[in-house]
């Protein structure tokens, strides 16, 4: 492999002939070190950082009774989370000694987020076409976040409550919470489980 | 008639370019790379289309293993080491020079702070094992996870918290979290998830 030339120093006449040596070195080993070293680094980095969900959750201190703010009956959505990956969900609250209607449904697009972007139609539209806009100009990011806050902040909006059983787990947890930013609702919260939602579910769950 | 001479060529390739091929990737991983952080025990974090990047320093990681198991960790070894006086301070208990430093190499760990001085004795490759991933006691009876937090708040105040828990955990042990960090007024964390495409929204509710 090497190719340290091997030209012929024939002395002619025996004249002083000072050695050439070629330049050329062979890299071979060199490519070598250079591979091992990247398979080292390509093995030890983590290229992707991971991905992360902000949540910020409503302080402990109390808030006087007058300061609260009332959730309006009809924006309201609960949404229940069970064992198996299951979800119930039901609107509004116990009206006129009437409790109200309890759905079940699943985590697939057809599921819960279907009824989420159906109660939450106004604001997908505007979002959609606040997206179009984006794209269409050049328009800052600081802007477009100030902009779709304005939309999600909307007046009729639902306001969801999260509320998940002691057999749920963190990924549905996780799962709703996606469902929150895909459907683009602004008022969300997770919520202890009440006894009144315990009560509703066995009524529908037996 | 003349015999067709093949004409022999040399094999040797010149390996220079080859060479800065490798280097220029090798230089390239040298700078992109943050080495992967062992971590105690694997989890499986559940997926979201959320796309905000962790930042990766001033960190406080909550580790959840499906089981329950808490593990806890902060970036930076200054900010370990004021830790660990924090936590000694609170449950008075004396760590020797060689023990801060030994503690502050550790990236996550999970003990009892009552045996902290027994794993911190222990070899390095032995901190690993499975018997020594016990796990931080975070019930409500002894609270140690929550110590730990206002220990780290303490040694580095800007810190962000950042929960990564597998996804089968069960809720409870969420909420048990949570309420440990809603109690000490830390009301903004990060749930650590891995990337998943973000559905194509109005399509779906047509």
């Amino acid at each position: 492999m090497s190719e340290i030339s091997t030209e012929s120093s024939g002395g002619k006449k025996g004249k002083k002939k000072s050695k050439k040596v070629s330049t050329r070195i062979d890299f071979t080993p060199m490519v070598d070190l250079g591979f091992l070293l990247i398979t080292f680094f390509m093995l030890t980095t983590t290229m992707i950082k991971p991905q992360t969900m902000e949540i910020a959750m409503p302080s402990k201190d109390k808030v006087p009774e007058e300061e609260q703010t009332k959730v309006k009956a009809s924006r309201a959505i609960t949404i229940i989370l069970e064992k198996n990956n299951e979800v119930y969900y039901y609107e509004g609250t116990r009206e006129n000694d009437i409790d109200p209607k309890v759905n079940k449904t699943d985590f697939s697009a057809s599921g819960i987020r279907e009824f989420l972007i159906k109660r939450n139609y106004d604001v997908m539209v505007k979002v959609e076409e606040l997206n179009k806009e984006k794209a269409r100009t050049e328009m800052k990011q600081e802007e477009y976040d100030k902009r779709k806050n304005e939309i999600i902040a909307d007046k009729k909006a639902p306001i969801v409550l999260i509320k998940a059983t002691n057999d749920a787990s963190y990924r549905n947890l996780v799962d709703i919470l996606d469902e929150m930013a895909i459907c683009n609702i602004g008022r969300y919260a997770i919520v202890d489980i009440t006894e009144y939602d315990i009560e509703l579910l066995k009524s529908v769950t037996i | 008639m003349p015999k067709v001479k093949v004409q022999r060529k040399s094999t040797a390739i010149d390996m220079t370019a080859m060479c800065d091929v490798a280097f220029l990737l090798l230089t390239f991983f040298m700078l992109t790379s943050n080495f992967t952080q062992k971590e105690p025990i694997q989890v499986s974090t559940p997926s979201s289309i959320s796309e905000i990047k962790i930042p990766e320093t001033d960190i406080m990681t909550i580790l959840v293993e499906n089981s329950g198991k808490v593990f806890f960790g902060l970036d930076g070894q200054p900010e370990r080491k004021e830790m660990l006086k924090n936590m000694g301070e609170l449950y008075s208990i004396e760590f020797t020079e060689k023990e801060y430093k030994d503690f502050s190499l550790i990236n996550i760990f999970g003990v009892p702070i009552e045996q902290m001085k027994n794993f911190l004795s222990l070899k390095p490759s032995d901190r690993d094992l499975k018997e020594n991933a016990l796990g931080i006691p975070a019930d409500s009876l002894n609270n140690q996870f929550k110590s730990w937090v206002k220990a780290a708040r303490l040694a580095e105040p800007k810190a962000r918290i950042a929960i990564k828990a597998d996804q089968g955990t069960p809720y409870p042990v969420i909420k048990n979290l949570m309420n440990s960090l809603q109690d000490l007024n830390e009301n903004r964390y990060n749930l650590i998830t891995s990337l998943e495409q973000n559905p194509d929204k109005l399509k779906t509710s047509e």
